[in-house]
């Protein structure tokens, strides 16, 4: 029963400022609306985001009502039956985690339902803080945590583990920008977010740049590769 | 967005509540909008520039205005003319435009005037928790709450149509997760601007004693009529989970919340279908929710004046009742105050009492275990921590040693709590054992862009003053930054304004040591003008320091008066970083604005006008000179200013990026232990510039005491753009909204 995915998925993207997470969030929120559901994402933009940790939360429901609907509708039971009302993922629901950098995903991980599916880039990015410090930093600890979660005996916390190495994908495709979208990609292979790959292809052609387009059509065929 | 909707084949665009809460007031008419940015109100006035652009609408007048209080009478004037109008602020903006707000209710409006006050629980990117739903009812203004995106595009629209029918300014009052949430919507309509009706004059615009008095009998005659209004408005409604029940036990939620109550019903529903419900006591059984019971909702759209109507249609029968409200405990104050009137016996418990938070965000898992504990069932299989906690704790320090865990806030923690209890998928017993202890995780504090010129002049301020005692004022804007290690040149941070006039005050008090106060271009403008004539009028002997980087940053880069550049002219259509260069350029050339580019003020023209004697501009790349500067500031016997000028990261191109020769580095850590630049890491043991965030500022090779670090020899621009649009490609851009106020 723990397993059992709602009929709602929720997401959350982890990273830093500055990595490309509020496009990824807009990707799956576009690729679901254009699916027909219904969908909410809210961001960490603030002063937080100047180097900083960040979240994004996507939340796709069910298929939107044909009229949007002006105020929210009082709850009448079953409220299972409604997409959710509001736009951040609760602790321990989302369904799939997506982290753009190790600490930033374990820091997340609170937001994961139990057997949940986390996707990570293993590439680190070390805060300026421990590079004052003198804090070593390399991002091992955290992966092989989460290894070790996902491979837990007992417990069921960590569903899936994707690693990516976001870093080597980036150079073979020539660019530093589309870590996000690799990752996006890698998500997809999961099998945890039930959304087509088609939808997000046309997401990428509605939010990019068409000149940036075709690269990032190849990110997103990458990413899902990655983890086949 | 039309072009893009093309693409797609659905009506409906995704709009963050900003965008919607514009689209409302598009929708209902609206023809001059004025604002001053604030996270997380910015985007709403941006929104509607983009759409004057794009359909043309040259009877929308669209303006950033100099600050809240010049905006609000902006606005004001608007509607004394018969037009609709529409004046954005965040919450402390408020304060600011206080005066005009507190007597404009006494004289009313002609056109529907509608000021949309963003409010930021947390505080995320703010310096109070102030709840704007209870400034409006000191201001006797009557306030709208949204709970979602899609409620706050309606509202503004019901917003205007009130602010006309009863001639009262009506405040709709969003908070931050519905600003930034986003929702699909549909935006598919071309705006028309309804023609105004023109001033009349008469003396109901002039607010002598007499017409105040009038006013205010105006004002009580209005009000217990839109709370009656607002009794059967759709935004306020009574429901029952189960309308079979009687149901003893009330839940009422405003704005937000009420979305949170919402999701934290359907996932308690949701667990008890799963089978997760427990031997807890239920206290009222056969309910819709089984384990809680059958409850009564009440839904708060409207705090003030409280549609009093339903909710004693609410509280009928009812023994006990839960408030759901972030910030202040208005609806439990409105709720305590009917009970105690009409003698019920219904007990109102929330933040007064204890139940509730006082502090901070709700979220539908604090909602669920503050529900839970109230229906007396267990209502969460993991431990909530229910204490205050704020997201960005640990930030204001920056990289200070106290951040040690703090700095990435409640998630951390919540991270490893929950993964450390949580193994056994509910049987939190046999997991804690099993799984590993989680690592300790790097803090990671917001810190200024690396090619930030604002590092560049703190560095020079600090080279300066090396030895003496000195204090630095700070004020509102990226520069707060500069508070964190190592840089740590922020010792005061108030308000808007402040920057200049503290360190004033501490000079009367400590005369002998340097105090130098910080300010930004667009803070400089908005608030610092009156401190800058303090200084001069009383012969104080500070320092001011402007950090002039030509945008307001922190918000978005918006332009200001000294840019060049209006939001919504000829230029509008351009990109912020074209416009802002093309201000740069008029004012380099003396220009002072042509018919498509408005007048660039100087702000070294303004500051000898105030009487400044000892003025200086200086491009605080230019470490050495800028120091200087900073000496002969310094030293002047009276007030002196520094106008540190060099463009945001935002709004110029990146340059070539300077190399480290491993040869001759010796790995002494000074660049990195001096400037902080998230740009200088250390890999495999060797310092290295990281070529993806480095934007070739080139400050770190006037540091470094090997001349170790390389200027570029030739012009090899870098970085190819992401993928993305213009909010999303470039690194700091991805933060497109940011901030506090300014820049």
């Amino acid at each position: 029963m723990v397993e059992r995915a709602s009929e709602n998925l929720d997401i959350v993207i982890a990273g830093v400022g500055g990595q490309g997470t509020v496009l990824a969030s807009k990707l799956l929120a576009q690729a679901a609306l254009l699916e027909g559901r219904m969908v909410r994402t809210a961001e960490t933009i603030g002063m937080a985001q100047r180097g900083g940790s960040v979240l994004g939360h996507v939340r796709i429901g069910q298929a939107h009502a044909p009229h949007a609907p002006h105020a929210p509708h009082a709850p009448h039971a079953p409220h299972s039956s409604h997409a959710p009302l509001s736009p951040l993922v609760p602790q321990r629901t989302a369904d799939v985690l997506i982290g753009f950098e190790p600490a930033e995903t374990v820091r997340a991980l609170g937001y994961l339902r139990d057997g949940g599916t986390v996707v990570t880039a293993l590439q680190v990015l070390e805060p300026v803080s421990a590079t004052l410090n003198g804090l070593p930093y390399d991002g091992n600890a955290e992966i092989a945590w989460l290894r070790a979660l996902a491979a837990a005996p007992t417990g069921r916390r960590l569903g899936t583990l994707v690693t990516v190495d976001g870093a080597a994908l980036c150079a073979e495709l020539g660019s530093t920008r589309v870590l996000n979208v690799i990752l996006l990609g890698a998500a997809l292979s999961t099998g945890s977010i039930q959304l087509a790959p088609a939808s997000l292809t046309r997401a990428l052609r509605a939010l990019i740049k068409p000149t940036y387009v075709t690269l990032n059509e190849r990110a997103l065929r990458r990413g899902m590769e990655a983890t086949s | 967005m039309t072009d893009r909707r093309a693409a797609m084949s659905t009506p409906l665009t995704l709009c963050m509540g900003n965008q919607a809460l514009a689209f409302g007031a598009l929708k209902a008419g609206v023809a001059v909008v004025s604002g001053y940015p604030g996270t997380p109100s910015s985007e709403i006035l941006e929104t509607i520039a983009e759409q004057v652009g794009l359909h043309h609408l040259v009877e929308l007048h669209v303006e950033w205005s100099t600050n809240e209080k010049a905006a609000l009478e902006v606005g004001v004037g608007a509607a004394f003319a018969g037009a609709r109008a529409l004046v954005t602020m965040k919450q402390v903006g408020l304060n600011v435009a206080s005066d005009a707000l507190m007597s404009l209710p006494y004289l009313g409006v002609k056109g529907g005037l509608v000021l949309i006050v963003a409010d930021d629980p947390g505080p995320i990117s703010s310096q109070t928790e102030q709840d704007t739903r209870q400034f409006a009812a000191f201001a006797k203004v009557p306030v709208f709450d949204p709970a979602t995106p899609e409620e706050a595009f309606a509202m503004v629209q019901d917003a205007f149509d009130l602010s006309e029918r009863y001639a009262t300014p009506v405040i709709v009052r969003p908070v931050t997760r519905v600003c930034h949430g986003t929702v699909p919507l549909d935006t598919d309509f071309v705006p028309t601007p309804r023609k105004a009706s023109g001033f009349e004059r008469g003396a109901r615009w002039v607010v002598f004693p007499q017409r105040a008095f009038e006013g205010h009998r105006e004002i009580l005659e209005r009000l217990p009529l839109i709370a009656s209004e607002f009794s059967t408005s759709t935004f306020n409604t009574v429901s029952d989970t189960n309308p079979n029940a009687p149901a003893h036990l009330g839940i009422a939620a405003g704005g937000i919340s009420y979305a949170y109550l919402h999701d934290a019903l359907a996932a308690l529903e949701r667990r008890d279908a799963d089978g997760f419900a427990n031997g807890g006591d239920s206290r009222g059984a056969g309910g819709g929710l089984h384990g809680l019971g059958p409850l009564r909702l009440l839904k708060i759209g409207t705090p003030f004046p409280f549609p009093e109507a339903r909710a004693l249609e609410f509280l009928e029968g009812l023994s006990e009742v839960l408030v759901f409200e972030e910030l202040e405990p208005v609806i439990e104050r409105e709720l305590l105050q009917l009970v105690g009137a009409h003698r019920l016996p219904t007990r109102i418990l929330g933040k007064l009492t204890g139940h509730t938070v006082a502090a901070g965000e709700n979220s539908v898992a604090r909602i669920a275990e503050q529900l839970g504990a109230f229906c007396a069932v267990p209502a969460s299989p993991q431990p909530i921590d229910v204490t205050p906690t704020n997201a960005l704790a640990g930030a204001a320090t920056g990289a200070g040693a106290t951040t040690g865990a703090g700095a990435a806030g409640a998630s951390a923690g919540a991270a490893a709590g929950a993964a450390a209890t949580g193994a056994g998928g509910g049987d939190a017993t046999t997991g804690a054992s099993a799984t590993p202890a989680p690592p300790e995780l790097p803090p990671r504090p917001p810190v200024l862009c690396a090619g930030c010129p604002h590092r560049a002049s703190f560095t020079a301020v600090k080279r300066a003053l090396r030895g003496r005692k000195a204090v630095f004022g700070g004020d509102i804007g990226c520069y707060t930054l500069g508070n964190a290690l190592p840089l740590d040149m922020v010792d005061t941070c108030l308000c808007m304004g402040a920057g200049f006039t503290i360190p004033q005050g501490m000079d009367r008090v400590e005369p002998d040591v340097c105090h130098l106060g910080f300010v930004g271009d667009s803070t400089f403008f908005a608030s610092s003008l009156t401190g800058v004539v303090n200084a001069v009028y009383n012969r104080s002997r500070v320092t001011l320091c402007v950090l002039d980087n030509a945008t307001t940053a922190m918000t978005g880069s918006q332009p200001h008066p000294g840019t060049g550049t209006r939001v919504c002219t000829g230029e509008a259509l351009q990109s912020p970083t074209q416009g802002a260069t093309a201000g740069r350029e008029a004012q380099a050339q003396g220009t002072t604005g042509t018919r498509d580019t408005a007048p660039a003020l100087s702000i070294p023209t303004i500051l000898r006008a105030l009487g400044v004697e000892q003025v200086a501009q200086v491009d605080p790349f230019e470490l050495e000179k800028a120091t200087e500067a900073v000496r002969t500031a310094v030293d002047f016997d009276g007030p002196s200013a520094i106008v540190f000028r060099a463009p945001c990261i935002t709004v110029a191109p990146p340059k070539p990026q300077p190399t480290v020769a491993v040869d001759t580095c010796t790995n002494c850590m000074s660049c990195i232990r001096v400037l902080g630049c998230p740009a200088l890491i250390v890999r495999a043991q060797q310092v290295t510039i990281d070529e993806t965030l480095c934007y070739g500022c080139g400050l770190c090779v006037n540091i470094c005491p090997f001349d170790a670090i390389a200027a570029p020899a030739s012009a090899d621009s870098a970085a190819s753009a992401n993928s993305a649009s213009a909010a999303d490609s470039a690194a700091p851009a991805d933060s497109a909204d940011d901030g506090r106020r300014d820049g």
